[in-house]
């Protein structure tokens, strides 16, 4: 049976188990005692009782399992294994488990046939253990459930628990995952500075990590700083594109547009949100960057098709949604008594939103354009398709530049061994991602909290 | 008892006008908001330096009035007036009319005071600026002085005029706002129950304010609490259902109106 199958079947089990606590608490119902619950708490008591130990049980199994049967298998390996390194011992257990398997693997040993049939006969007294004790745990829990259906049992209030776990096991999900990505990160990040020193890396000048088919001539370079303020000048500029246009349009939108633009022309700018960063890339490339090189030729200037322009104007243009959307949100809440008053002393209405309006809503806005520059600090591909990849330290925008999360993406394609410092800078630059945008991130709530409690 | 007796409360005695000259006028002034209509052809005259209550259950059009005197009902999308309201004698609905102009000859206190979320002393200056009413900076705090000083409030905050006007207590703030229009000198004061949002120490501050204000500008405020109309205002007029019911002398409207309605309610409230 495989697992899919047995968590159905457990499903229906505990459906039965529902109808059986329903009939038992209708019986006792009808004798003319009166139940705490209504009759279906109990039978959502006694299906949980009877599933949940199960199934808790399976996920535990489910856990173990292989590591303990790996263990036993490894035990009964001839001796010279033990002797093998570490790297070889893993490829010989996984070939075992492939022949376990049934697969084909290239000239299998003796030993090997061996502790594959082995393997495979203690996973099948494994899973068939792992079945008879679900059902003695189900059929258990059910008997003891039933034969606690009385009028005094509390079975709302248990139910009611029970919800509240599952909601706090949901959300506990998702923050554990939070904190995992981060720990690995962290771990991954560590594994990094044994090769490269802390200090030269976030202050180092020079990014040539030269990777190991080009010889083994050193571990390369790994200077931060090309890489920071390429990401920086990149955002800057896209923020330069993205915070005019945006907030011109977002106070358009708010106070000027009448109602039918304005419920047409939202909905097409959070398109902008829509369309897949990848298309903005391939846009930049195809599009902006020719332009923006011809243009230059035009007036004097060598701009090349590939830059930190081409690619900061397209990011702008893919974040004016975020500037605009949020600002829009936030003038609007600006209550009316205040356009009111400035209105009511004669200032016309730009006057009104300039020196009232605005400056009420300025620190919500620039929440927004917090929000904003942290999308486009950690905004992928665009500027892997159209800034250049050039990691060099200057200053020109018209150059190519290259980003962190370019360069997370040159380190991690291709051929990886995540034993080198040329994949594992990668994590090191993620964290240093991370951390610049949940910095980013945590001043623009701040900040627009601050604003929301100013009004409520 | 067959005559309307209402106790109207001791006050202040108040200053008496002496000129009788028409400040606003309007005829036959109606309001619609979208399809509805809201206001049926109200004809009224406010007299200089006067101060004038519109009183009348909830809905019945007063405040919609209020706002037609200033035009701040031109903010309100779907709202639309006709009728003629001058102010000495000059078409505030004309074309050729700047209503920016109009609002600092007719400024407005609203119900809730509204402080800008700026210092207090930028409150003040904010007309003035804009106005272009005070060419040094000298005689800006000359200004923000004598406003905040007629309306009561310099003594009070006089040592933190840098401080934001929302951190004021309520009444604070609604007399910040009264000294905000002040700071234009306008003529008219529109005031659309200033004193709901307040405590009755407050309220009683604003009152007598209002009194002193009298004397140098034409007050019209719109109020729920009609002991405070007996208190502080010359005239009274009664609204119903968008429908200027009468208009008279305060003392005459509440101890012994014309129309049965404004009998009723007044009655009804002090019962």
């Amino acid at each position: 049976m495989n697992n899919l199958a047995l968590i159905a079947t457990v499903l229906i089990v505990m459906a039965l188990a529902y109808q059986l606590g329903l009939t038992r608490s209708k019986a006792v119902a009808g004798s003319g005692e009166r139940l705490h619950s209504r009759p279906g708490y109990y039978g959502v008591l006694v299906a949980l009782w009877c599933g949940l130990p199960a199934l808790l049980l399976f996920i535990l199994w489910s856990v173990f399992e292989p590591g303990i049967i790996d263990l036993l298998v490894f035990q009964q390996l001839p001796p010279e294994v033990a002797a093998f390194s570490e790297r070889e011992q893993q490829l010989v257990m996984r070939r075992i488990a492939a022949l376990a398997a049934g697969q084909n693997v290239a000239d299998p040993q003796d030993f090997e046939r061996l502790a594959a049939s082995q393997q495979a006969r203690l996973e099948m007294l494994g899973h068939l253990s792992m079945l008879a004790t679900m059902s003695i745990v189900a059929v258990v829990g059910l008997v003891v459930a039933r034969r606690h259906v009385t009028p005094r049992l509390r079975a709302r209030n248990h139910v009611e628990k029970a919800i509240t776990a599952l909601l706090a096991t949901c959300s506990g999900v998702a923050i554990l995952t939070t904190v995992g990505i981060i720990l690995s990160m962290i771990g991954e990040a560590m594994n990094f500075f044994r090769f490269v020193s802390p200090v030269e890396f976030f202050f180092g000048t020079t990014w040539n990590p030269r990777f190991s088919s080009s010889g083994a001539g050193g571990q390369g370079e790994y200077g931060l700083l090309p890489l920071l303020w390429g990401t920086l000048m990149v955002s800057i500029i896209a923020l330069l594109v993205a915070i005019p246009l945006g907030l011109m349009t977002a106070i358009y939108m708010a106070e000027y547009a009448p109602a039918w633009l304005r419920s047409v022309a939202k909905p097409v700018i959070e398109v902008l949100a829509g369309i897949p960063t990848i298309v903005y890339g391939f846009f930049a490339l195809i599009v902006i960057g020719p332009f923006l090189s011809g243009f230059g030729e035009l007036v004097g200037l060598n701009i090349r098709t590939t830059s930190a322009l081409t690619a900061g104007l397209v990011m702008g243009i893919m974040i004016i949604p975020f500037v605009s959307s949020l600002s829009d949100d936030i003038i609007t809440q600006v209550p009316k008594a205040l356009r009111d008053g400035a209105l009511g002393l004669g200032a016309t209405k730009s006057e009104t939103i300039r020196q009232v309006v605005l400056p009420a809503a300025l620190p919500g806005i620039v929440g927004a354009f917090l929000l904003a520059a942290s999308r486009a600090i950690g905004e992928t591909m665009i500027v892997v398709l159209a800034a250049g990849n050039n990691p060099v330290l200057h200053a020109n925008p018209f150059e190519a530049v290259s980003t962190i999360t370019v360069t997370i993406v040159n380190q991690l394609t291709g051929d990886m061994d995540f034993a080198s410092p040329q994949s594992l800078v990668a994590f090191a630059l993620g964290l240093t991602l991370f951390v610049i945008t949940l910095g980013l991130n945590v001043i623009a709530l701040v900040v627009v909290r601050r604003y929301r409690q100013q009004y409520e | 008892m067959t005559t309307a007796t209402v106790a109207v409360p001791k006050a202040a005695p108040k200053r008496e006008t002496h000129s009788s000259q028409v400040k606003m006028s309007t005829r036959g002034v109606k309001v619609f908001y979208g399809d509805s209509q809201a206001l049926y052809g109200i004809d009224l005259d406010i007299i200089e330096n006067e101060v004038i209550a519109f009183i009348g259950p909830s809905g019945c059009g007063k405040s919609t009035f209020l706002r037609c005197l200033n035009r701040m009902n031109d903010t309100i999308t779907g709202c639309r007036v006709e009728g003629d309201v001058t102010l000495d004698g000059n078409d505030i609905y004309a074309p050729s009319l700047d209503v920016v102009l109009l609002r600092a000859q007719v400024g407005i206190v609203f119900q809730k005071p509204n402080p800008f979320p700026k210092s207090i002393y930028e409150n003040i200056a904010y007309g003035p600026r804009l106005h272009g009413l005070a060419k040094r900076r000298a005689e800006l705090d000359e200004v923000v002085e004598s406003s905040l000083q007629r309306a009561g409030l310099w003594g009070e905050v006089k040592d933190r005029l840098d401080q934001p006007g929302t951190s004021l207590s309520g009444g604070q703030q609604q007399r910040l706002c009264i000294a905000r229009t002040i700071a234009v000198s306008p003529e008219v004061i529109l005031m659309d129950e200033p004193c709901s949002a307040l405590d009755p120490i407050a309220t009683a501050k604003i009152e007598q304010l209002i009194d002193e204000l009298s004397a140098s500008y034409t007050i019209a405020m719109v109020t729920h609490n009609m002991q405070q109309a007996a208190r502080v205002a010359h005239k009274t007029a009664f609204f119903h259902m968008g429908d200027m019911v009468e208009v008279g002398d305060t003392d005459k409207i509440f101890t012994n109106p014309r129309d049965q309605r404004t009998h009723d309610y007044i009655t009804g409230r002090f019962g």
